[in-house]
């Protein structure tokens, strides 16, 4: 039995200046969380931590160390962690983000960083709310296709015009971060909300669907499209980018035109 | 060996309402289908603001601007104008498309701010009065406007305008 030893191999291919530290800066943040906690208390707190995160850390990082080293108490949802699950919407110094998609480097540092639950519906504890009356609007617009022909062999073609048509609101994460900075939405809840008219698009501007009618129908409802005010709070809030009040208009115009 | 299909139902046939028994009541909204109505008042505030801005500019224009401008205005002026039905009809019509314009605009404006249905109806009481009353109020006196004005004696009111 051979006993050669072999040298060690070093620890990268490339070697770094130890100077550089990666290149990756380090600084201080002062995190401020809306706390709820019902077991102890009805009243919502702030608490602070003050924490040492590096320049590509997200708001999630900070989170997650909170979480993991300072106060396991904090509760939040996220899952992918990545920006498509949609579960960790939050409202980050007022406005409505995905905390996985927020760089804290882009963020006033120099400020505490304020993390809220999102606004409309009921906070369950800390950052994580009750999301029933949301989905419940979601599966109000039937969000899943319809056909009224036989289904085909193969797949039902569309072209890539048609395909176009409806391309932006397909993008929809169900994070709830448009609906959730809606202020219709706020007063009561009862307004479909952004997000579940996106979902009606999706399918109402699809060439495949038969049931455009019966969402249209759905959203010419006293709580449907009709109480939206264009305030474009939810393009802003959108973390995809979907172009939401637009969408909302187009299913407006459908109404329109249909009944017309 | 036979296999049994069972008939194949189009889905949009039988569908279930989404919301049939499975969901929580207190998550449920209110099911008092308004027919088109949101849709109609959509419609009217679109229609009725383009036309609220070429009869009240041409009444501010003609009020205001055109002849003796500003300085003409008196008792006088307004029954010249209502003695012409053009302008009678100009504004009768301003009158109602401004009072439901703005009264469909607070009506929007209780429903968004107003937590409580019974809030809501009680503001909307109070609006739905309001506007009903100066709709009312305005268009009798645009038909029934007297200009020869006379007071307890029978006496002629400055500025009245009266047959000679």
């Amino acid at each position: 039995m051979s006993t050669t030893t072999e040298a060690a191999e070093p620890a990268s291919t490339v070697d770094l200046p130890e100077s550089t530290g990666g290149g990756i800066t380090t600084f201080d943040i002062t995190l401020k969380v809306r706390r709820y906690i019902p077991e102890f208390s009805d009243e919502a707190r702030w608490d602070e931590w003050t924490i040492t995160m590096q320049g590509t850390d997200r708001v999630l990082d900070a989170l997650h160390k909170v979480k993991w080293e300072l106060d396991g108490s904090l509760s939040f949802r996220r899952s992918c962690a990545h920006g498509v699950c949609g579960s960790d919407a939050m409202r980050i110094n007022g406005r409505n983000r995905l905390a996985c998609k927020t760089l804290l480097k882009d963020l006033d540092t120099s400020q505490p960083i304020t993390v809220e639950p999102i606004k409309g519906l009921p906070v369950e504890k800390d950052l994580i709310v009750d999301m029933e009356p949301f989905f419940q609007s979601y599966r109000e617009i039937m969000p899943f296709m319809i056909a009224n022909s036989p289904a085909p062999s193969a797949e039902r073609y569309q072209s890539p015009e048609d395909r176009e048509r409806f391309d932006d609101t397909t993008k929809c994460i169900l994070c709830a971060a448009c609906t959730s900075s809606c202020p219709v939405f706020w007063t009561d809840g009862q307004y479909f909300g952004p997000a579940a008219i996106v979902n009606a698009h999706r399918f109402i501007f699809d060439s495949r669907d038969d049931a455009g009618d019966m969402r249209l129908e759905v959203l010419n409802d006293k709580e449907g499209v009709w109480r939206c005010r264009t305030t474009f709070n939810c393009t802003d809030a959108c973390p995809r980018g979907i172009e939401v009040t637009k969408a909302i208009q187009e299913v407006k115009t459908a109404i329109l035109t249909r009944a017309a | 060996m036979t296999t049994t299909n069972t008939p194949a139902a189009f889905p949009a046939t039988s569908l279930e309402a989404p919301r049939s028994g499975r969901i929580d009541p207190k998550y449920l909204r209110s099911k008092t289908s308004s027919g088109s109505f949101e849709m109609a008042a959509w419609v009217f505030m679109r229609f009725s603001g383009i036309a609220l801005v070429v009869l009240i500019f041409v009444h501010l224009w003609v009020n205001l601007m055109s002849g003796g401008g500003i300085a003409q205005i008196d008792f006088g002026f307004v029954a010249g104008k209502w003695a012409n039905p053009v302008w009678q009809f100009w504004d009768l019509v301003m009158l109602w498309l401004a009072m439901l314009h703005g009264a469909n605009g607070m009506r929007t404006i209780i429903n968004d701010y107003a937590e409580k249905d019974s809030t809501r109806l009680w503001l909307k009481t109070i609006l739905v009065l309001g506007a009903a009353i100066i709709v009312v109020l305005g268009t009798l006196v645009i038909f029934t406007f007297e200009p020869c004005m006379l007071d307890a004696a029978g006496e002629q009111l400055p500025r009245a305008v009266c047959p000679s």
